[in-house]
């Protein structure tokens, strides 16, 4: 369903939300940053199986994490699925392959004309 | 207008407006092959959805004329269907084809038309919403996966607002 956009961001981030504890950490960064043995312990999880939702939520860019002495905290990313840079990008993207591909036919129709003759209109 | 060389090929998407996105692109053809490719369902169906949008895509109808209708169904994941309908308002053969997209409230109004520059074609696409916040949605969304992608929006924008 996701290659629908054609853009990896996008990809990464439905994947990345599409777990209902990825979706629960989100909302806990949104209220204040916390470390991963802090979302472990919320979340009751192993420190292992929090480190890992978090390396999807940072590849998806939803979520940053810096390590400060032993300890690595989380909070939301910058990424701003909105931004209309983003947006132009994945429609251009979509248009591009979908005239490629219109190119394609037309090639074949013009190919064929040439051998038919001109169609009277 | 003269056509220059680096024009083949190459798609443009500008936003127009607040309301309005056009997409143009230069075809080696004349006008009413690209009109054919774009109003036949049997041709239409082999580029709408090219292979690397990764879905495969039925075109249900496509009945281009004033009043006429076309539904597209592609195929989601657990049987769901995501169908794309509408109706053609104002069709002039080989040169300019406007139709609804009514899978939405808010759905803009589409417009393409086929303009001959030396022997090619020139085709714009215009996407008219109704309103900046449906286009800014809709450009997400007009070929996805509206709800889901909704949803994220919310979210998204709920934490932005922190």
């Amino acid at each position: 369903m996701v290659q629908y956009f054609g853009t990896a961001r996008l990809d990464a981030s439905f994947a990345a939300l599409s777990d209902a504890t990825r979706r629960g950490v989100i909302e806990q960064l949104a209220r204040a940053e916390a470390s991963i043995t802090d979302l472990a312990e919320r979340f009751h999880m192993t420190l292992t199986g929090m480190k890992k939702h978090i390396g999807i939520l940072e590849r998806a860019g939803l979520v940053v994490t810096e390590k400060v002495g032993r300890v690595r905290t989380c909070r939301l990313g910058a990424q701003d699925l909105a931004e209309e840079a983003g947006w132009i990008a994945s429609y251009h993207q979509r248009w591009s392959a979908r005239f490629d591909a219109l190119d394609d036919v037309i090639a074949e129709l013009k190919a064929k004309e040439k051998m038919d003759g001109p169609e009277r209109q | 207008m003269g056509l220059n060389a680096n024009d083949f090929g190459a798609t443009t998407v500008a936003r127009k407006s607040d309301t309005e996105v056009e997409v143009t692109r230069v075809f080696d053809a004349p006008p009413h092959l690209v009109y054919r490719a774009w109003t036949t369902p049997e041709l239409f169906q082999r580029w709408w959805a090219p292979r690397s949008i990764g879905a495969p895509m039925r075109v249900r109808e496509l009945d281009v004329r004033v009043g006429g209708g076309y539904r597209i169904e592609f195929d989601g994941e657990d049987g769901q269907i995501w169908a794309f309908f509408g109706k053609y308002i104002e069709v002039v053969p080989n040169a300019r084809i406007v139709w609804t997209n009514e899978e939405s409230d808010n759905g803009p109004i589409s417009t393409v038309t086929f303009e001959e520059r030396d022997g090619k074609t020139l085709l714009t696409f215009r996407e008219l919403h109704p309103s900046k916040e449906a286009l800014d949605e809709g450009i997400g969304a007009a070929e996805g996966m509206p709800e889901q992608l909704a949803q994220l929006e919310e979210l998204l924008a709920e934490l932005a607002e922190g």
